[in-house]
């Protein structure tokens, strides 16, 4: 599958890269992207330094699309005092792919500080990218002040409850959550009664061979809770999904990528296009972190999701703003 | 026009006399009663001190000191700051003793403690 041997950074899962219990943990921390090609629950990953080492047929699918998140419209601290000239360069990268994706998925953090201005300016950059529909989900920093209602008025007109709801594209089923709503004291992400109840009605219908994009903006599983990055409840949403037999689930929020594979589910979160965050733990605190400048874009990114039809693979390429 | 600038004047001379008969309460019996809020420091995702205790009618002032933005809540949500961004401030006056827990809404995991006693 790698083009180059030597790119090839993480395991073959049906030989050693496997812990028999059915559980493997693969990372790629920001700035070093990883492809990730799915098959029949087999995850191949292979680093990456731009998209022009993969070749055409491994970013050939029925669909494609890309993910974006955290552009944090409205930050100006020296982690980052352009965030716009990054979201500009993350699309720049988008309109470069070979083939336009299908649409874009922004996990949240949109913004700032959840000010209308900050909204427009996403918005007007977005309108320059070559994929036209955008999906969100919230972020908390989409939230502030209002619980929420400013972000349902422009992006949630057809959503559910807090902003979540459903779609198909090409036969596969995306689902986007709402995790940054009625956070409790001392809790972490949540979705909620009325949402994990509507998940499972969501779901009933379809076949077991229909795979899953689960997104949301804080990551369903547990990264590392006690700096937040985690969802109280997401056990609950993923025990509705056990029948299928390909689940992806992409989150933003912690600023850097990561991927995990556990059966039939596989895991990512994204890179930002503003700023980086610490690896968990390493760190006193998830504050932005301070890169030298030249090396701001190599720790920002972008992801592009191809799907082959019948092959059950979701190929998950992150690649830097360099 | 003439009228206007000399209401101006009158408004001015008004606001004038208000600020002195301020300053000079301030100086006077009541400067007594106005100590300094006590201070929560938002350092690194986490307030401090955690738990403050103070006397009733205290005011207390939270200054946010990280690149990320916080508020307080008070569980039962009858204390809610507006977002503070960096280096901003949000205070509050305890009348009645009590024990108040709060939490930053937008960092759950960000917890503290007022004992208004
Ligand atoms: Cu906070």
């Amino acid at each position: 599958m790698a083009s180059n041997p030597k790119d090839e950074i993480l395991h073959d899962h049906n030989h050693d890269g496997i812990d028999r219990r059915g559980f493997l943990k693969c990372m790629a921390w920001a700035g070093t992207g990883a492809f990730c090609v799915m098959q029949g629950g087999v995850l191949k990953s292979y680093s990456l330094s731009a998209f022009s080492g993969l070749k055409e047929k491994q970013m050939k699918g029925e669909l494609s699309f890309v993910q974006i998140s955290d552009s944090h419209m409205g930050f100006n601290k020296p982690a980052n005092t352009d965030v716009a000239g990054t979201l500009k360069a993350a699309i720049d990268k988008i309109n470069a792919l070979p083939k336009a994706p299908s649409f874009i998925l922004h996990t949240g953090d949109i913004t700032h500080l959840s000010k209308p201005e900050e909204f427009d300016g996403v918005d007007q950059l977005l309108k320059n990218a070559s994929a036209k529909d955008v999906f969100y989900v919230p972020g908390e920093h989409d939230v502030i002040g209002d619980d929420g209602k400013q972000y349902l008025e422009r992006y949630g007109k057809n959503a559910k409850g807090a902003g979540w709801y459903s779609f198909d594209q090409k036969g596969v089923h995306f689902i986007g959550l709402v995790n940054v709503m009625n956070l409790k004291a001392g809790g972490l992400g949540s979705l909620g009664k009325e949402q994990l109840e509507w998940i499972e009605s969501d779901v009933k219908h379809l076949s077991k061979s229909t795979p899953i994009v689960v997104f949301a903006h804080i990551p369903l599983w547990s990264v590392y809770p006690e700096w937040g990055w985690g969802t109280d409840d997401s056990a609950q949403a993923l025990s509705y999904l056990k029948k299928f037999g390909s689940v992806t689930v992409l989150n933003g929020h912690i600023h850097q990528t990561m991927q995990k594979v556990e059966g039939n589910v596989t895991f990512h979160t994204a890179a930002s296009t503003a700023f980086p965050q610490p690896k968990p733990g390493s760190a006193p605190s998830p504050g932005p972190m301070k890169v030298p400048a030249e090396q701001l874009r190599s720790v920002l990114g972008i992801r592009d999701v191809n799907y082959v039809a019948g092959q059950h693979a979701l190929a998950v390429v992150d690649s830097s703003l360099e | 026009m003439k009228r206007s600038i000399c209401r101006l004047g009158i408004a001015g001379l008004v606001i004038i006399l208000l600020m002195v008969a301020g300053r000079a309460k301030n100086s006077g019996f009541t400067a007594m009663e106005e100590k300094p809020p006590a201070e929560i420091k938002i350092d690194n995702f986490v307030f401090s001190p955690s738990t403050l205790t103070v006397p009733a009618g205290s005011t207390v002032r939270w200054t946010n000191h990280d690149d990320i933005p916080h508020n307080v809540v008070s569980d039962d949500k009858s204390i809610k700051s507006k977002v503070m961004d960096t280096d901003e401030s949000f205070s509050y006056t305890f009348a009645k003793p009590g024990t108040y827990n709060y939490f930053c809404s937008i960092h759950p995991k960000m917890t503290g403690k007022i004992v208004v006693q």
